[in-house]
C-alpha cells in the first residue's frame, strides 16, 4: 500500500466512525422510536466483533512448525488466565505480551 | 473552560492511566509494523477509537482494501450508536459543544458521562472537558509510543504488536465473564452468553480457512450479519 492509500484508509475510517457516532442524533430527532432489533443488535455486536478481531489477529499462525503457533497460543492463554484471575486490563496485556515476546526469542 | 477542566480532571484519572498505556502500546505497535508517527497521531486525532485503530494496523500493512475498512469500521464502531442513543437527550441541548461531544464519545468517555454531570458544575462544559481531556491522554500516549518506538532498535520491538492481540483477548474475556455473571443472576439465557462471541469467532475462522490470509474479513462480517438476522428471527426476540 502506498502512503497516499494509507491516508485514504485513515480518512475513510475517520469518516465512517464519525457518521456512526452522529447517526443517532440525526435519525432519532424528536420522539421517533428505536426498533427492537437495533437495540438488541447493539448489545450483541461488541461481543461478536471482539471475538472476530481476536481470531483475525491470530491469522498468521503456522502449524507446520512449533514456533509458528506456540508463542501466540501461549501468549493469548496467559492473557486470558491473568485476566480471569485479576481482571486488570493493563496487567493482562503486559503479561501476555511479555510472554509472547519471550517465546519468539526462545523459539526462533 | 479552564475551571471545568480542573473539576473534570479527577474523574478522568482512570482513563488517563488506561489511555496513556493503550496509546503508547498503539504508537509502538504501529512503529513495529513500520508505520510512522504522523500516521499514528492522525489516527488518534481524527478517528479516536481504540479497538478500531488497533485493528487498522494490520489492514494498513496489507493490500489497499477500502471496502473492508468501511465494513470493519461499521462493525467495530456500531456500539457507538447505542452510546449516542443513550446520551441523545443530554447532548442534543449542548449547542456549540454538541458536535465535539458526539465525535469524542468513546467507550471510556461514555462510562464517565453516562451517569451525568455533577450538580455544582456547568453540565455541557464539564462533559466537554471530560471528552477533551480523554482525547488528550489518547493522543499524548500515541505520541509517546511512536517516540519510544523511534528510538528503540527494531529487533527489541519485535513482538510488541502482540499487545493488540492481548487487548482483544482481554476484552473477549471481560465480556464473557460479565455475561456469565448475568447468566448466573438469571438475567440472561446461557445460549445468549455464547452465541455472539462464538458467531464472531467461528465465522472468522471459517473465512480464514476458506479465503486464505488476505481479505477474509469481509466474508466473515457478511456471515455474521446473516447469523444475527437468523438467530433474531428464530429466537424469542422475534416479533
Amino acid at each position: 500500500m502506498t502512503d497516499g492509500q494509507r491516508i485514504l484508509c485513515v480518512l475513510t475510517g475517520a469518516l465512517v466512525t464519525l457518521v456512526i457516532r452522529a447517526l443517532p442524533f440525526v435519525v432519532f430527532r424528536g420522539e421517533r422510536r428505536i426498533p427492537a432489533f437495533i437495540t438488541w443488535l447493539g448489545g450483541q455486536l461488541p461481543h461478536a466483533a471482539m471475538a472476530m478481531l481476536l481470531v483475525y489477529c491470530m491469522k498468521d499462525m503456522d502449524f507446520s512448525h512449533p514456533s509458528g503457533a506456540f508463542p501466540m497460543l501461549l501468549g493469548t492463554l496467559v492473557t486470558v488466565l491473568v485476566h480471569v484471575r485479576f481482571r486488570q486490563t493493563m496487567c493482562s496485556i503486559v503479561s501476555g505480551t511479555a510472554t509472547y515476546m519471550l517465546m519468539i526469542r526462545l523459539m526462533p | 473552560m479552564w475551571n471545568s477542566m480542573k473539576k473534570a480532571f479527577p474523574v478522568t484519572l482512570p482513563v488517563l492511566a488506561g489511555y496513556m498505556f493503550l496509546g503508547i502500546a498503539f504508537g509502538v505497535a504501529m512503529k513495529a509494523r513500520g508505520l510512522g508517527m504522523g500516521l499514528s497521531i492522525s489516527m488518534s486525532v481524527l478517528i479516536y477509537g481504540g479497538s478500531f485503530q488497533f485493528a487498522m494496523i494490520e489492514l494498513l500493512t496489507q493490500a489497499f482494501a477500502p471496502l473492508t475498512i468501511t465494513f470493519m469500521a461499521c462493525l467495530i464502531q456500531a456500539r457507538h450508536l447505542f452510546y449516542g442513543i443513550s446520551m441523545l437527550q443530554t447532548y442534543r441541548q449542548a449547542g456549540l459543544y454538541t458536535p465535539y461531544l458526539v465525535f469524542a464519545l468513546t467507550d471510556e468517555t461514555y462510562s464517565i458521562v453516562c451517569s451525568g454531570a455533577p450538580k455544582e458544575t456547568e453540565a455541557f462544559r464539564w462533559y466537554t472537558a471530560v471528552s477533551f481531556l480523554d482525547q488528550c491522554y489518547w493522543v499524548l500516549g500515541t505520541f509517546l509510543g511512536a517516540l519510544v518506538g523511534q528510538f528503540l532498535p527494531m529487533h527489541l520491538l519485535e513482538g510488541m504488536d502482540f499487545s493488540m492481540t492481548a487487548l482483544f483477548a482481554t476484552i473477549v474475556t471481560e465480556q464473557t465473564l460479565t455475561s456469565l455473571a448475568e447468566w448466573k443472576a438469571g438475567r440472561m439465557p446461557f445460549s445468549e452468553v455464547l452465541f455472539s462471541p462464538a458467531l464472531g469467532g467461528c465465522c472468522t475462522l471459517i473465512s480464514r480457512i476458506v479465503i486464505g490470509r488476505e481479505n477474509f474479513l469481509l466474508m466473515s462480517m457478511m456471515m455474521m450479519t446473516v447469523g444475527f438476522a437468523v438467530y433474531y428471527r428464530k429466537g424469542e426476540h422475534g416479533a
